[in-house]
C-alpha cells in the first residue's frame, strides 16, 4: 500500500484502533487477519448502501476515510450526507454560449478524483457543424476534435453527462439494485454493490455511464478529499461510475464543478422546485429541449439557446 | 452400489482409446492455457480486453448469447421422442441433454469472465443480497438459465440412474419436468433474445423479431452441432443411432434455418425500406459505415454460408447423404455462430448512442479465453457422455439389454 516504510507503520497504527473491531470477525472466519486484510474483508461482506443501519455506515464511513486518508497521505472525509427536503436538482445547458473548450471535463475529474491513467470522463463535449443537415441527431457528432483554438466558425458544442433521468433505463436494468435514483433526482451508483455487468451501459441512451476498465489511478497529490460515499470517493476496478451532479457539493448546497469552471456561463444548475430557483427561470422563459425526448426516459438535463432570443425581464 | 457406480464411472472417463486421450489431453492443455489468460485478466482488469465505454459487451457475451442457443436446442430432440413417441430418436435424446448441461454451463462461465467484480456474485443471490426480479430482465435470465441447467441434469442423471440399477426408464413420474424443460428451453433464448431487444437506446437490437429469429437460429445452429458429434458418437461407441433419426434432425434443421432466413429479410426489409437513422448498425454490419466495415466480410460469410446449407437441406437427396449434410451442418454451425456473435452483439452498440464509431473486434487474449471456455465445455461434454454411454449400453452398470 506505501513505499514508505515511516508511513506504513505509522499507517498501521493509526489503522489499529478501528479495526480491532473487525479482526475478530475476520478470525471467526478464519481469514488471515492482517489490517489490510480485515478491511479488505469487512468490505467484501458490506450490505448495499440502502441496507445499512445509521450506526453500520457511520463506522464504514470512519473506516472508509482513515484507510484514504492512509492511501492517499492526507486528511479525507467521506460523508454521506442525505438528500434535502423539496429540493429536486435539475441543470440547464446554454448551446449558444459553450464554446467546447472541455473546461468542465477535466474539472470534473479532478473534483470526482476520476482516474487519469486510464482516463476516465464523465463528461463528453460534442461536436456539431452547422451545415449538417440534423439538427437533434448525435449521430455525426465528433467527440475528438481538436483544433488550435475553440469555437472553430461553423461548429457549435454539445456537453453531454448523466441526464439525471426522471425514468432512468440504467436503473431497471441492473440486476442487484446497485444504481437508484435518489429522492433529490440524483441517480447514484454504490461502488461496493456494482457486480459490472454493465448492463446499465448499453441501457443508458446518453453514453453517461463509465467502466472502470482498469485499476483506477488517481496521483497523490491531486486528490480532492472532501469526498461523498455515493459520489466522488475513489472508483474500483470493475465497476461503473457516473456523473452525480457532484452530490458531494449539491446536497451541501454548492455548485457543481462543471457550473463553476465554465468560463462562459453556459452551465445552470438549481432546484427544480424552487419557483424562484434560475432554473426554473429558464425552463419557464426559454424554449429548451432534452435530447432523446422519443425514449420517455424524461431527462431533468435541459437544453436551450439563449443569444438570439432575448430573455424578457 | 453407490461406490460401484463411481468406480464405474472413474473407470469409464479413465479408460479409453488413443484418440480419446489425446481429445482429453487437448482440452486440458487449451484449457490451462485459457485459464492463465484469466488470471492477467482477473488481475489487471478488463481493460487487457478490447471491450471499451464505446462497446462495453464483447466477445464472451457474443459466445454466451451463441450457446443459449446451442443449449436450447436439445428441446429440439425431445420434443419428437416424448411428445410424438418417435422411438428411434430416444439414444440421442440423452446425449443432446448431456449437451445441454455443457453448454449452459460455458454460459455461466462466459458471464462471470465478463463481469468486472465477479467476486461480488454473492449480491445475486435472493436474501443474502438484493435480486432485483421481476424488473431487471438480466434477473429472469439468471432464473431461467439456473432452472434450464437443473431441469436437464435432473433428467439425465434420473434416466442414467434408472437404466443403471436395470430398471426400465419409466416417464411416468418424470413426465411433467419432460415436459416442462420444452418451454423452459425456448424461455433461456427468448429471454436472453429480451435482454437485447428491451433497450431502445439500441436501435438496433430494439426489435420484436430479435426474440423469434434468436430462436430460429438456435434450432438449426443447435442440431447442426449434434448431428455431428452423433456421427462420432456412434462410429467410436456402441451406442446405436440410426440414420433414419440423424435425417429426422436435418428435417429440423432446414424448417429452422428457412424461419431463420425468412426473419432476416423481414428485419432487413423493415429497416431499409423505411430507412430512417435507425438503420445505421445494420449499414455498419453490411455495407460499412463512414468508412468503416470491419464487420462486413465476417456477415456476409455468415449469410452465403446459411444460405448454401439451406438449399443443400431443401433437397431430399442432398439431406439424406452423409457428406452434403455434413458440409451443411457445418456451413450453419459457422454461419450462426458469426451471425449470433459478432454480427449481433458488435453492431448494436456501433455507432454508439452519442453516434461515435468504436469498431470493436476481440484481441487474442479474449479469443484464447474464449478457447478455454470451450475446451472447459466440450471436456464437460465429452466425459459426461461417455459415462452416459457406457451405462446405456451396459458397459457399466445393469442395464435392461431390451431396453436399447
Amino acid at each position: 500500500m506505501s513505499e514508505d516504510i515511516n508511513g506504513k507503520n505509522k499507517g498501521s497504527l493509526t489503522r489499529r484502533k478501528f479495526l480491532a473491531g473487525l479482526t475478530a470477525g475476520a478470525a471467526a472466519l478464519a481469514l488471515p487477519a492482517g489490517n489490510a486484510d480485515a478491511y479488505m474483508v469487512e468490505e467484501y461482506f458490506r450490505q448495499h448502501f440502502k441496507r445499512l443501519s445509521k450506526d453500520d455506515l457511520k463506522d464504514i464511513l470512519k473506516k472508509m476515510e482513515d484507510e484514504l486518508s492512509f492511501k492517499y497521505g492526507k486528511k479525507i472525509t467521506v460523508k454521506a450526507t442525505p438528500p434535502m427536503d423539496d429540493v429536486v436538482f435539475g441543470y440547464a445547458l446554454d448551446l449558444s454560449r459553450c464554446i467546447g473548450c472541455r473546461r468542465c471535463i477535466y474539472a470534473c475529474v479532478k473534483e470526482n478524483n476520476l482516474s487519469r491513467n486510464p482516463q476516465i470522463h464523465w463528461i463528453k463535449v460534442l461536436e456539431f457543424e452547422k451545415e449538417n443537415k440534423k439538427w437533434q441527431s448525435l449521430e455525426h457528432t465528433n467527440r475528438y476534435y481538436n483544433p488550435e483554438t475553440v469555437p472553430e466558425e461553423g461548429r457549435y458544442y454539445v456537453p453531454v453527462q448523466c441526464q439525471q433521468c426522471k425514468n432512468p433505463p440504467c436503473v431497471k436494468v441492473c440486476p442487484v439494485r446497485a444504481t437508484w435514483k435518489e429522492p433529490d433526482g440524483i441517480v447514484v451508483v454504490d461502488y461496493n454493490w456494482c457486480i459490472g455487468c454493465r448492463f446499465c451501459m448499453a441501457a443508458c441512451p446518453y453514453g453517461a455511464r463509465n467502466f472502470n476498465w482498469g485499476r483506477p489511478y488517481v496521483p497523490k497529490e491531486e486528490i480532492n478529499p472532501n469526498m461523498h460515499y455515493l459520489g466522488n470517493r475513489p472508483q474500483y476496478k470493475g465497476t461503473v461510475g457516473k456523473c452525480t451532479f457532484c452530490i458531494q457539493r449539491s446536497r451541501v448546497g454548492r455548485y457543481t464543478a462543471c457550473v463553476e469552471i465554465c468560463p462562459v456561463g453556459a452551465r445552470k444548475f438549481g432546484n427544480l422546485l424552487d419557483p424562484k430557483s434560475e432554473i426554473r427561470y429558464i425552463l419557464e422563459h426559454l424554449k429548451v429541449f432534452r435530447l432523446k425526448e422519443d425514449l420517455n426516459t424524461n431527462p431533468k438535463f435541459f437544453y436551450f439557446f439563449s443569444l438570439g432570443r432575448p430573455v424578457k425581464r | 452400489m453407490l461406490i460401484d457406480a463411481i468406480n464405474g464411472i472413474i473407470r469409464t472417463i479413465t479408460k479409453g482409446s488413443k484418440a480419446y486421450k489425446i481429445w482429453v489431453g487437448v482440452l486440458l492443455l487449451l484449457a490451462a492455457i485459457g485459464i492463465s489468460f484469466v488470471v492477467k485478466q482477473a488481475s489487471e482488469g478488463l481493460i487487457v480486453t478490447n471491450m471499451r465505454n464505446q462497446v462495453s459487451w464483447g466477445w464472451y457475451i457474443a459466445n454466451f448469447t451463441f450457446l443459449v442457443g446451442v443449449a436450447a436446442a436439445a428441446v429440439v430432440l425431445v420434443i419428437p421422442y416424448y411428445v410424438y413417441k418417435y422411438k428411434p430418436i430416444g439414444n440421442i435424446v440423452l446425449i443432446g441433454e448431456v449437451m445441454a448441461v455443457a453448454a449452459v454451463s460455458m454460459c455461466l462461465m462466459f458471464i462471470l469472465l465478463d463481469m468486472g467484480s465477479p467476486e461480488r456474485f454473492w449480491h445475486l443471490i435472493p436474501g443474502l443480497g438484493i435480486f432485483n426480479f421481476p424488473q431487471s430482465i438480466l434477473t429472469w435470465d439468471v432464473v431461467v438459465l439456473n432452472l434450464y441447467l437443473f431441469l436437464n441434469l435432473f433428467l439425465v442423471i434420473y434416466a442414467l440412474a434408472r437404466i443403471y440399477a436395470g430398471k426400465s426408464y419409466k416417464t411416468g413420474f418424470i413426465w411433467p419436468f419432460i415436459i416442462f424443460s420444452i418451454p423452459a428451453a425456448i424461455s433461456i433464448h427468448t429471454v436472453t433474445a429480451f435482454l437485447y431487444a428491451g433497450l431502445p437506446s439500441r436501435p438496433f437490437w430494439n426489435a420484436a423479431i430479435l426474440a423469434p429469429r434468436f430462436i430460429a437460429s438456435a434450432f438449426s445452429s443447435g442440431p447442426a452441432f449434434m448431428l455431428i458429434i452423433f456421427q462420432i458418437i456412434r462410429k467410436r461407441t456402441k451406442l446405436e443411432i440410426t440414420d433414419e433419426s440423424l435425417f429426422k434432425v436435418a428435417e429440423l434443421i432446414t424448417w429452422a434455418m428457412a424461419f431463420n432466413l425468412f426473419f432476416l429479410i423481414a428485419e432487413i426489409y423493415k429497416e431499409a425500406y423505411s430507412a430512417t437513422d435507425h438503420i445505421a448498425s445494420l449499414n455498419y454490419l453490411y455495407y460499412g459505415l463512414r468508412g468503416h466495415d470491419r464487420l462486413v466480410p465476417w456477415i456476409w460469410t455468415a449469410v452465403i454460408f446459411n444460405s448454401i446449407a439451406f438449399l443443400i437441406l431443401l433437397i431430399p437427396t442432398l439431406r439424406k447423404s452423409f457428406i452434403p449434410l455434413n458440409v451443411a451442418c457445418v456451413l450453419i454451425f459457422i454461419g450462426v455462430y458469426i451471425e449470433k456473435g459478432i454480427g449481433l452483439v458488435f453492431p448494436g452498440f456501433i455507432p454508439g448512442t452519442l453516434g461515435e464509431i468504436y469498431e470493436y473486434f476481440p484481441n487474442s487474449l479474449e479469443l484464447w479465453i474464449s478457447v478455454g471456455v470451450w475446451s472447459i465445455g466440450l471436456l464437460i461434454f465429452t466425459l459426461f457422455a461417455k459415462v452416459a454411454i457406457a451405462i446405456k449400453t451396459g458397459e457399466i452398470g445393469h442395464a435392461n439389454p431390451a431396453e436399447h
